[in-house]
């Protein structure tokens, strides 16, 4: 098992958020976080990459056999946890490049494995935008300065492509984007599923789901996982909406509970 | 991230590394300020009559005046007739006529400082008029330059060897009673670098003198004046460092810029003198008047600062844009840490047609730190056509330090076109974690998000001290973040 969350307790601002969580993920699989607003699907994102603010106060989780909540966010960065941010954050004045280069060279460092010069990085970069089809107009650019949401986005895929993380948290990559840079970005997506990479694809909304198809769909609901089954459960969703969760009614929508493995 | 406090706890404790000092004989005059001490520098400096009677004016003048208490700054009151205000390594007399003469220890003290005097400044191709307390000690390159007909040389010697030159341009940019601190550098400056670019020459290297304060309690009063004739050009580099020391030292330069017709001088400045511990116990005062007088048609001067040192900073490089078509460019990094404080900025007077100036100021403040920009754009009613853009933003470190901002814009001729923006930003928190996220570490995230902030200043850089000033910058603010 690449990952398992035991039992997840965690608040922000002094409010619990999770309230006892479940999750387990296998090397391969795709699994998608749906839920409505406030259900804590960021927030569990933003616990795995250990961002400031974000308080565990119970459970568990394993990631690769490794305790990952004692691990600073830049060991677990560095361990293979990659999140791609609902908001990517603009760093005025640093070249994309650059700081691209520095992170893998972190993260190569942390590993025991030579640094990149900046020829052969320049070769391992140019590469991976041809199999994203990307221009290389990002390159030049400040990291996310002046970016369009869209471009934002890609931009996080293609540094997702660069570091090649174990696990990848996408975090509503699909919010703000139009039909279009959502293929693309989708596209991306897939262009980097294999057999020894975990992706977690949180979203509000099925359309991003008919370009990903994910292997588990959860429906993250007032801090707990309501329901999972598989690729099938977001179409229920969309017909449906989350109405029935307030209902109290998983029953009504056919599926089975959480918890249950459902084999797609 | 609690685990990270105690590293970083460690790192703002560790030592200014250029606190040293060196142990030579300093041939110092008692503290005290009177009309027999500012007799007894001319004396000592062998000066002519006019020159005594010049600082003797200022030194009246400076008795009337009180000091200035405008500025955003928490000034511990200033003792004058506490300060020794002269002090000259005692190998004075006997002059050595090469490197190879010059006391060793002063040697190693520049190759701590990593001075490029030697080899090193050949192979980098610099000319190093460097400035050890008050008396130039050895000037390289003075040989190439003269071949270019560049005058490069210490105050002293420009007293001696041009006093034509000097008299001519001395304090016609900066007046004897100007302000406070200038006319209190007037009465008492000690030594400084000349510069004179004749007409229409290229200076043929980069300048550059390094600054030293060494004895202990002794104020430091630079001056220095740079001519450029018509057509000339040059790029002056200016650094600083001092030794650690516990008494607030008084540090009052003066600089004087001359442009002439299609000249142009571009002024560079890495400040770093000793800012005072992290409790905020000692630092060099650091009161400085710089300004440039554009006199000439098409001239242009640029300045650019990047200021990490001193526990204050009261300093505001400024452009007197007379000639037409001039223009002036005043390019800043102050950085405040600990309890340091600056309080800095520009003016730009636009008094020639189609003068065009611009501001990009970068104020950093972490720790307890304050940084206060404070600029002057005026547009005076014979300036027609003329322009300015000002940008001047502000990065906050951390929750007690304090940015502030102080734009004075007074326009006096309808043709004129003003913009200003100004920003301020928390180093985002969102910035470092999205770094961290990516596998860097917390240092090298804070120094990569400064350094960016920065680059619109770092370009404008000789290629060394852009370097230099990077590196500056990084061990000012280790462990700032937390």
């Amino acid at each position: 098992m690449m990952l398992k969350i035991t039992n997840l307790h965690a608040k922000v601002a002094g409010k619990e958020i999770l309230k006892g969580l479940n999750l387990e993920l296998k090397a391969g699989e795709v699994h998608a976080i749906m839920g409505p607003n406030g259900a804590g699907k960021s927030t569990l994102g933003n616990i795995l990459a250990g961002r400031e603010g974000y308080e565990v106060t119970g459970g568990e989780i394993l990631f690769n056999g490794k305790n990952l909540l004692e691990l600073e966010p830049e060991e677990r960065a560095c361990e293979g946890v990659f999140l791609a941010f609902q908001y990517p954050v603009e760093i005025p004045g640093v070249n994309n490049t650059y700081f691209l280069r520095a992170a893998l060279n972190a993260q190569r460092k942390y590993r025991g494995e030579p640094e990149l010069d900046s020829v052969s990085f320049l070769r391992l970069v140019r590469e991976k935008l041809k199999v994203l089809h990307i221009g290389d107009e990002l390159l030049h650019r400040a990291v996310n300065e002046g970016f369009s949401g869209g471009e934002k986005k890609r931009n996080e895929i293609f540094q997702m492509a660069v570091l090649e993380p174990t696990l990848a948290i996408l975090d509503e990559t699909d919010s703000g984007l139009d039909i279009d840079a959502l293929k693309t970005v989708a596209e991306g997506v897939n262009r980097l599923r294999s057999e020894d990479r975990g992706m977690i694809v949180i979203t509000h909304y099925q359309r991003l789901l008919d370009y990903i198809v994910p292997d588990k769909v959860h429906v993250l609901a007032d801090g707990k996982l309501a329901a999972t089954g598989g690729a099938d459960l977001a179409l229920k969703l969309e017909e449906q909406g989350y109405a029935w969760l307030e209902d109290g009614g998983i029953e009504t929508l056919d599926i089975k509970p959480a918890g249950q493995t459902v084999n797609p | 991230m609690s685990g990270k406090t105690s590293t970083i706890d460690k790192l703002v404790e560790q030592k200014y590394q250029h606190g040293f000092v060196t142990d030579i004989e300093s041939d110092t005059l008692p503290p005290g300020l009177s009309e027999d001490v500012i007799r007894a520098i001319s004396a000592r400096k062998d000066e002519p009559e006019w020159l005594l009677e010049w600082r003797l004016k200022a030194y009246k003048h400076w008795l009337t005046m009180p000091q200035p208490d405008w500025a955003h700054l928490n000034i511990a009151p200033i003792d004058f007739q506490a300060i020794s205000y002269f002090s000259a390594p005692k190998a004075d007399k006997d002059r050595p006529q090469s490197l190879d003469e010059v006391d060793p220890k002063l040697l190693e003290t520049y190759d701590k400082l990593g001075v490029p005097l030697h080899e090193r400044a050949r192979l980098a191709g610099v000319a190093v008029d460097a400035v050890f307390d008050s008396v130039s000690v050895g000037t390289t390159f003075k040989k190439e330059l003269g071949k270019a007909g560049v005058i490069f040389c210490s105050f002293s010697e420009a007293v001696k060897e041009h006093p034509e030159l000097v008299k001519k341009y001395l304090g016609t940019v900066v007046p004897q009673r100007d302000n406070f601190f200038a006319a209190l550098n007037c009465a008492v400056f000690t030594d400084g670098s000349f510069v004179f670019i004749p007409k229409g020459v290229r200076c043929p290297m980069e300048l550059s003198t390094y600054f030293r304060i060494n004895a202990a309690e002794t104020g430091q009063f630079e001056r220095t004046l740079i001519v450029a004739e018509e057509g000339a050009h040059v790029s002056y580099l200016e650094g600083c460092t001092a030794p650690m020391r516990d008494e607030n030292q008084l540090h009052a330069a003066v600089v004087e810029l001359v442009a002439l017709d299609d000249s142009s001088i571009k002024y560079s400045t890495v400040q770093n003198w000793y800012p005072g511990d992290e409790n905020g116990v000692g630092g060099i005062y650091n009161f400085v008047t710089k300004r440039a007088d554009l006199r000439g048609a098409r001239s242009r001067v640029s300045w650019t600062q990047v200021e990490t040192g001193s526990a204050i900073t009261w300093k505001y490089p400024s452009c007197i844009l007379r000639g037409d078509d001039s223009v002036g460019e005043f390019y800043s990094v102050a950085l405040t840490s600990n309890y340091q404080q600056a309080d800095t900025g520009t003016k730009m007077i636009h008094i020639g047609r189609n003068t065009r100036s611009k501001i990009i100021s970068k104020g950093i403040s972490a720790m307890q730190g304050q940084n206060a920009y404070r600029g002057l754009v005026r547009i005076t009613p014979r300036a027609e056509n003329a322009r300015n853009y000002t940008q001047c933003d502000s990065m906050l470190i951390g929750k007690k330090c304090g940015a502030h901002t102080f734009p004075y814009i007074e326009v006096r001729n309808p043709t004129a076109k003003v913009e200003h923006e100004a920003t301020t930003s928390r180093i985002g928190e969102d910035q470092l974690f999205y770094c961290l996220q990516r596998g860097i570490s917390e240092e090298d995230a804070v120094s990569m998000i400064v350094d960016g902030f920065c680059k619109q200043v770092f370009k404008e850089l000789p290629m060394e001290f852009a370097v230099e000033a990077k590196a500056l910058l990084e061990v000012s603010l280790e462990g700032a973040v937390g």
